[in-house]
């Protein structure tokens, strides 16, 4: 049995209409027109234990009013969601002493007490047998090498180093489920690389099912088996990365940069399935199907015009991918 | 751990946290005295200038003014998590981590702080109740000094549930309303006055809808040991503080609907 | 950051009158906001009349003991009370909230990096914390103790109407300085915030000192004759006592303008004090990084 099952989950929020400017403003005093905005329209998954899932939309996609209904905390309009046998909202405190939340924005410390502290706090809140407790702290501790930062309060924390501590903290409990909403928003390179790795320890070796939220697509391709998008509150697609990428339009982008921008100009890039994406001063960046045409066959096109001074290819970034995807979607939704 | 357990070290923690800006804490702490104060301030000018309210002396409004300001003191050091919920937890959706925690909400929120500034409102009250004892010569007896503390918890109880139901309201909208200010520092305010002097309506209001007057007036006048003007009993003085158990019970329900409604509209 | 002091002009908080169109936008940004929140509007009307109500019947029951004369009549006390009740946003009893989170998550610090003088920018800010609510809840609190009670044949509780024409353009003249003043106290107190890191503490003291010496307790003339020499030199009695009692013919025409004056020195003294300290704030500030 799957460890998350969701049946036609729909979500429905009425807000209140404001008009502009300062008569509208007035007008709003006594009249108020609402609407009904449809944050999801019956979503469907099953996630099984042990896996790690990304799950991506734009702002506003429903991505948090999913992981806000599946950690129990806001009632669906419709549907079914069990977690484990439970359904969240109903069995809300059964349900969130068995999983673990992250909110990137958000600290779940107390923001005037040292690290070690609340961790202590969250044992008793969390009503943590002593042994369990010493066991899951002192691994976590070793694992996310917090011990420097037992006696710092949280608020002198870095972001980096207030995320990691946070980690810590959502899995003191031994949660089999984590939630985690854009873990690495805002940090530097070395932190989100250390995020990244304590992830996918957690979810190889010790089983634990991640559903990941992000806008990071680093995260993602580093990270997840598995994505699902998420927009206008439906899911558009589910499966691997690259079977997203294919799905849409299996593109790469080669970027050749030249010493001179006139050098880079005289570059002729038309053909069989390439497609000149921009010329900018010494830089040229050519997009091409990899089924159609070999990288290397372009390549080699390349260098009999000229000798770049450098090249390399990108993927074509997945929020590109998610963007074209919407664009389908609507496409058959008229 | 059990929920009291969990409470104190919530409390104890939100102590060593205050300690840590202690100029701010001394500051609100002398401005909660001063306030204190100047409720008194307030009756003795009155009582100078006229020299008498309705048959009243100013000793014993000074002891209404006293309890109900030390009542309230202690329901707010109890309940500020729920005094501050509207800005710092629903507007920041921060009341999202307490309910992903597998504790009570409202367990969580007394806990949020225990806010010693409060104190500079309990110590004024109490020493005015002591004074305004000495002063009016009422007999330091068990009974009168027992009614008196079962007041002030049926007191505490009242201005804890007030709390409460002011931050209930912050499920349906995001200001946090004045409403409220009505029946907390409004009741200190009117709680300081004997009941009779207020219009009728009022006087109903606050005995059977918010009872205030079954925390403060009522058992005072019992422990006063005075005529009651508006002609109640000893017996229903001595017994009204339980009404203020019974608006918790009230507050609390009506705490779980809004919980409800925040977890079905997500805000 | 290098703030050059100004020595105030006419009106006296702003730096120049280039940077009084920020302040229109802001004090406009605020007057949109609190139409937000209806329900709060709504609640806040309420709680202004039980306020009044309380205030009446307790100062009525002590009238009605009274054998002698006072300085005041309890038809002049019924005036105070409701315009005290109408006006009471207008006292600077308390802080922006908005104001205080900055001052606690540092962003505070952006408010520098503005090219306008920032004395004039918090002074617009805090102008338009003064005067948006009880703009908005005044008029109908008026309206409502000057028509509606009579109607409800509760007349001997109603608002008289202003003692005369005179009255009136005093009344005016004085709300107008009160409000300029109701800022500068204000304004003092966001700048003492600067000092204290979780931004409570000396806007604490300033509501007692304002809600007592500004009358809003009891009436200024009600208080024992050996008092009134200093309340009536401090300057929190311009925040209302003044307008009340010139709105009712308390204080008689004749000394309707040095009043005014009065409230005007006071509002310049506070003004050139809260720049004088907020340089230090600022200076504090840059040495320290927020």
């Amino acid at each position: 049995m799957p460890q998350i099952e969701v049946r036609g989950l729909a979500k429905t929020f009425r807000v209140a209409e404001r008009l502009p400017g300062l008569a509208g403003a007035f007008r709003g005093l006594f009249h108020r027109r609402m609407r009904d905005v449809h944050a999801l329209d019956g979503i469907d998954f099953d996630i099984e234990r042990g896996e790690l899932v990304g799950y991506i939309g734009p702002n506003g996609a429903g991505k948090s009013t999913t992981i806000k209904i599946l950690a129990g905390i806001l009632n669906p309009t419709s549907g079914t969601c069990r977690v484990d046998g439970l359904t969240p909202w109903r069995d809300r405190r059964r349900h969130v002493s068995r999983i673990g939340v992250v909110f990137g924005q958000r600290t779940q410390l107390w923001w005037d007490l040292p690290v070690i502290e609340s961790f202590d706090l969250l044992r008793d809140i969390y009503r943590v047998p002593p042994a369990t407790y010493r066991d899951n702290r002192d691994r976590l501790i070793a694992l996310m090498d917090l011990e420097p930062l037992l006696d710092v309060p949280v608020r002198q924390l870095s972001l980096g180093q207030r995320m990691r501590s946070d980690l810590a903290a959502a899995l003191l409990h031994g949660p089999s489920l984590l939630f985690l909403d854009e873990p690495t928003i805002g940090l530097d390179a070395v932190s989100k690389l250390a995020i990244r790795d304590f992830v996918r320890e957690l979810n190889r070796d010790r089983q634990v099912t991640v559903l990941l939220t992000t806008h990071d697509m680093d995260d993602i391709e580093a990270l997840c088996d598995r994505v699902m998008v998420i927009g206008n509150g439906r899911i558009l697609a589910d499966g691997s990365v690259d079977g997203l990428r294919r799905r849409v339009r299996n593109e790469r982008v080669l970027v050749v940069d030249y010493d001179s921008a006139s050098e880079a100009a005289m570059l002729a890039a038309e053909g069989e399935g390439v497609r000149l994406v921009e010329r900018d001063a010494s830089r040229v960046r050519i997009a091409f199907d990899p089924e159609r045409l070999p990288a290397a066959t372009l390549i080699g096109k390349l260098l009999a015009q000229g000798t770049p001074h450098d090249l390399f290819i990108e993927h074509p970034p997945i929020e590109q991918t998610v963007a074209e995807l919407y664009a389908e979607h609507d496409m058959r939704e008229r | 751990m059990n929920a009291a357990a969990l409470l104190l070290r919530y409390l104890s923690i939100s102590l060593r946290g205050q300690l840590q800006y202690r100029a701010s804490f001394l500051m609100a702490a002398l401005g909660n005295l001063l306030n204190c104060l100047i409720e008194l301030a307030g009756i003795w000018v009155l009582f100078d200038r006229f020299g008498t309210l309705s048959g009243w002396s100013f000793a014993e409004v000074a002891m209404f003014c006293g309890a109900v300001n030390a009542t309230y003191a202690i329901g707010e050091l109890l309940a500020t998590g729920f005094d501050q919920f509207g800005t710092l937890y629903v507007k920041t959706g921060d009341f999202d981590r307490l309910l992903l925690r597998p504790r009570s909400t409202v367990l969580q929120l007394a806990g949020h702080e225990l806010s010693l500034r409060r104190l500079g409102r309990l110590l004024p009250g109490l020493v005015i109740v002591g004074a305004a004892w000495a002063a009016l010569e009422i007999p330091l007896e068990a009974d009168r000094v027992g009614l008196l503390a079962f007041a002030m918890a049926g007191g505490v109880a009242f201005f804890f549930a007030l709390m409460v139901l002011q931050a209930t309201m912050c499920f349906w909208t995001t200001e946090s309303l004045e409403l409220m200010n009505i029946l907390t520092y409004g009741g200190v305010e009117t709680a300081s006055y004997p009941l009779p002097i207020y219009h009728r309506l009022f006087r109903r209001f606050f005995t059977f809808v918010v009872p205030l007057a079954c925390i403060g007036y009522f058992p005072i006048v019992a422990v006063l040991g005075v005529d009651d003007p508006l002609g109640t009993s000893p017996m229903f003085q001595a017994a009204a503080p339980l009404a203020g158990f019974a608006f918790l019970g009230v507050a609390m329900g009506v705490w779980q609907l809004g919980v409800r409604r925040y977890t079905s509209t997500g805000s | 950051m290098k703030q050059t002091p100004r020595i105030a002009s006419l009106p006296p908080a702003f730096g120049s009158w280039r940077d009084i169109r920020p302040l229109v936008a802001v004090v406009s940004a605020r007057y949109r906001t609190l139409l937000q929140y209806r329900a709060a509007a709504f609640a806040g009307f309420a709680t202004q009349l039980f306020w009044g109500a309380i205030r009446l019947m307790i100062l009525a029951a002590f009238f009605a003991a009274a054998t002698e004369p006072q300085p005041m009549n309890l038809t002049e006390v019924v005036a105070y009370v409701w315009l005290g009740q109408a006006l009471l946003g207008m006292l600077p009893w308390n802080v922006d909230a908005d104001f205080r989170q900055q001052i606690r998550d540092g962003t505070v610090a952006y408010d520098l990096l503005r090219p306008l003088d920032l004395y004039s920018y918090w002074y617009g800010r805090t102008l338009g914390f003064r005067v948006a609510a009880p703009t908005l809840r005044g008029i109908p609190m008026v309206l409502f103790a000057m028509v509606l009670l009579p109607l409800a044949g509760l007349g001997d509780w109603a608002l008289i109407p202003p003692a005369s024409a005179v009255a009136f353009a005093g009344f005016v003249g004085s709300l107008v300085l009160a409000a300029m003043l109701a800022t500068a106290v204000t304004l003092l107190a966001h700048i003492s915030l600067l000092w204290t890191i979780s931004g409570v503490g000396v806007d604490r003291i300033l509501t007692v000192l304002v809600t007592i010496f500004s009358g809003l307790v009891v009436p200024l003339p009600l208080f024992p004759d050996w008092l009134q020499p200093f309340l009536n030199w401090q300057p929190f009695r311009g925040l209302a006592d003044v307008p009340y009692r010139i709105y009712s013919g308390n204080i008689p025409p004749a000394e309707i303008v040095p009043e005014l004056v009065f409230i005007l020195v006071w509002t310049v003294a506070l003004v050139l004090l809260g720049r004088l300290i907020l340089l230090r704030g600022v200076r504090r500030m840059v040495v320290q990084g927020g």
